[in-house]
């Protein structure tokens, strides 16, 4: 049991006597999450080679008839490729912009609240969107937007946004905004009451304004998780908000609401061409990958070595 | 940061201008939602003629009388509090397990372990394989295809790692040289330490399920099996309200009034028990934030 006892000649006999004495630890311990993980993560992967056949559900992964990078090229030459891929970028792209800076901003305001209390219930209300369901948002949304809903009846119209292609992406990126920044900012908040007070003291005395005092102390402050923050961003741009996208979709908005991860559904569970389906999920992912890749060099390179 | 006792009229400017910002901000939340609640009593006829009303008349409790009538609502209700809690007691326990030897420096193979993880959280099979993974497996309405796929949660495990980093190591070499196992050290003397990261983990993991539908939607066909969310997904999103909760409508624009009305009821049930867990919970939610940002 103790596994500090450094008693043998090679390091392969030595790591065989750690494991042979701490057996429990992979046996009990790390067994459960890695099955699970080999399962449900490692064997889909290894069903990614459906995306290379002509897959057919009577013959299965082991016969259906291998047809190489065809998938691909039918969903790259589709007249349908360029439209979803300018949906997926614009609907992340967009609302990454729009959505990145609300939570600093906030975290900024309310760190200049003086009442504990105040902040206290500011904090408890702006968070509480982000435990509102995919499926409540989106019938919130719809309602109110619905031709006799509440926003029409202010309005003294009837208008129904839902079916509006041009309505589709404000709609999704400001209900993000309203969803989102509340929770989103608690990190910015976090970091901003650690500032040291001799700081902000130097800099009174120093006679600088309050907005200097942002510029120099609180946004220095808050650079680096927010350079932290965009990355993750950035990695998720290709599969972001799937569900909600799908909750809002109706035939009507379908020229901008059509993104990658819908079409995949729609693709594969939807119309049955699991080998397409998988190839353009395939494809994405991997756009995925090369994306978070890119940033993550970009940033690191900007900001002096500091990337992820 | 508060120790500024003098404001310029500048700052003061600078100052109110934040304060009509954030005023807005809490404005826009807070409208939509008490919007929301109050029109869930408004008769339906009286909320798509006019919208709200304060005259007591129009007040109702029909629109909880039709939604807690409906035997899917109910049954969703107990399916959703079911899988969530199974999801989320053994999520957590396969994630605080997996995550103890990963915090031992000396335990060979961590690396490999590790970066067997975190592959994971960036890349996976997609859709369509693990549909027919699970389809193969026969999990097809079954309840172990929403808990068993999504429990191991690598950014948990990352949590409760760091977590047990930061308890004395001491108290593991003691432990160890009176002669107990792992397996007793783990749940006599660390778990027992470990009470706030279990919370927020256990916190996360029942909210994530309880707010989930997609793969209710894809593997549940049985709608005896179905969660709430996908439940009042067809009454919400789909606008086709429960046939018997609308039979009493005269015509069809009564019945579509009442479905108008219907949805206001229902958003406010079905988040009903997240709101009122919410303000006690929200510490835990908020450190599992902090903690993650501890070490990323």
């Amino acid at each position: 049991m103790n596994r500090l006892k450094p008693h043998a000649e090679g390091t392969l006999h030595k790591k065989l006597v750690y494991i042979r004495n701490n057996w429990q630890l992979y046996v009990f311990f790390m067994l459960p999450a890695l099955a699970l993980t080999i399962v449900f993560k490692y064997l889909p992967m290894g069903g990614l080679a459906i995306a290379f056949q002509d897959y057919n559900n009577r013959k299965g992964i082991w016969g259906s008839d291998f047809i190489g990078f065809a998938h691909f090229m039918r969903f790259l030459s589709s007249p349908d490729f360029i439209t979803l891929m300018a949906n997926t970028l614009k609907l992340s792209i967009y609302g990454l912009l729009w959505g990145f800076f609300p939570p600093v901003i906030l975290a900024i305001i309310m760190s200049r609240i003086r009442s504990a209390g105040i902040k206290r219930n500011i904090q408890l209300l702006i968070y509480a969107p982000n435990f509102i369901s995919v499926i409540v948002m989106s019938g919130m949304i719809i309602t109110f937007l619905s031709p006799v809903g509440p926003v029409n009846q202010l309005l003294g119209t009837s208008s129904n946004l839902m079916t509006d292609p041009n309505a589709f992406r404000p709609i999704y990126i400001a209900s993000g905004i309203w969803q989102g920044a509340g929770w989103a900012s608690i990190i910015y908040t976090a970091t901003l009451s650690g500032v040291s007070s001799e700081l902000v003291d130097a800099c009174n005395i120093d006679g600088a304004s309050l907005f200097q005092q942002i510029l120099n102390i609180d946004i220095p402050t808050l650079k680096p998780i927010m350079v932290i923050q965009f990355i993750l961003s950035a990695g998720q741009i290709m599969s972001i908000g799937f569900e909600k996208a799908l909750a809002l979709q109706t035939d009507l908005n379908r020229a901008a609401s059509e993104i990658i991860p819908t079409y995949v559904y729609k693709m594969g569970l939807q119309i049955g061409d699991y080998s397409y389906s998988t190839a353009v999920g395939l494809f994405n992912s991997v756009i995925n990958v090369i994306l978070l890749i890119t940033v993550n060099t970009i940033v690191s390179r900007l900001n002096e070595g500091e990337g992820l | 940061m508060e120790s500024r006792q003098f404001y310029t009229r500048k700052d003061k400017f600078v100052l109110w201008l934040g304060y009509t910002l954030l005023g807005t901000f809490v404005l826009a939340i807070l409208v939509p939602l008490i919007y929301v609640i109050l029109a869930s009593f408004i008769d339906p006829v009286v909320l798509t003629n006019q919208g709200i009303s304060f005259n007591p008349d129009h007040w109702t409790l029909e629109g909880y009388r039709r939604v807690f009538q409906d035997d899917m609502i109910v049954r969703g209700f107990i399916n959703s509090f079911v899988y969530s809690t199974v999801f989320a007691a053994f999520s957590t326990l396969v994630c605080l397990l997996a995550a103890y030897p990963m915090s031992i420096p000396q335990f060979v193979g961590r690396k490999v372990f590790n970066t067997l993880f975190v592959i994971t959280m960036f890349f996976g099979g997609g859709l369509m394989p693990t549909y027919l993974l699970i389809s193969n497996m026969g999990l097809i309405d079954s309840p172990l295809a929403l808990i068993l796929p999504g429990a191991v949660n690598v950014w948990n495990i990352i949590l409760a790692r760091t977590y047990y980093k930061s308890i004395p190591n001491e108290l593991h070499e003691a432990a160890m040289i009176d002669g107990a196992t792992d397996v007793q050290y783990f749940f006599q003397i660390l778990i027992p330490l470990c009470k706030p990261i279990i919370m927020v983990l256990v916190l996360y993991q029942f909210v994530g399920m309880w707010n989930s539908y997609f793969d209710a939607m894809i593997y549940l066909e049985d709608p005896s099996l179905q969660p709430l969310q996908l439940v009042i997904r067809s009454i919400l999103v789909q606008n086709t309200p429960r046939p018997g909760m609308v039979s009493d409508a005269q015509n069809a624009a009564m019945m579509a009034k009442i479905a108008e009305q219907l949805k206001y009821s229902t958003i406010v049930v079905s988040s009903l028990p997240l709101l009122i867990m919410y303000p006690f919970f929200q510490k835990y939610f908020e450190k599992g934030v902090m903690m993650g940002s501890v070490k990323g």
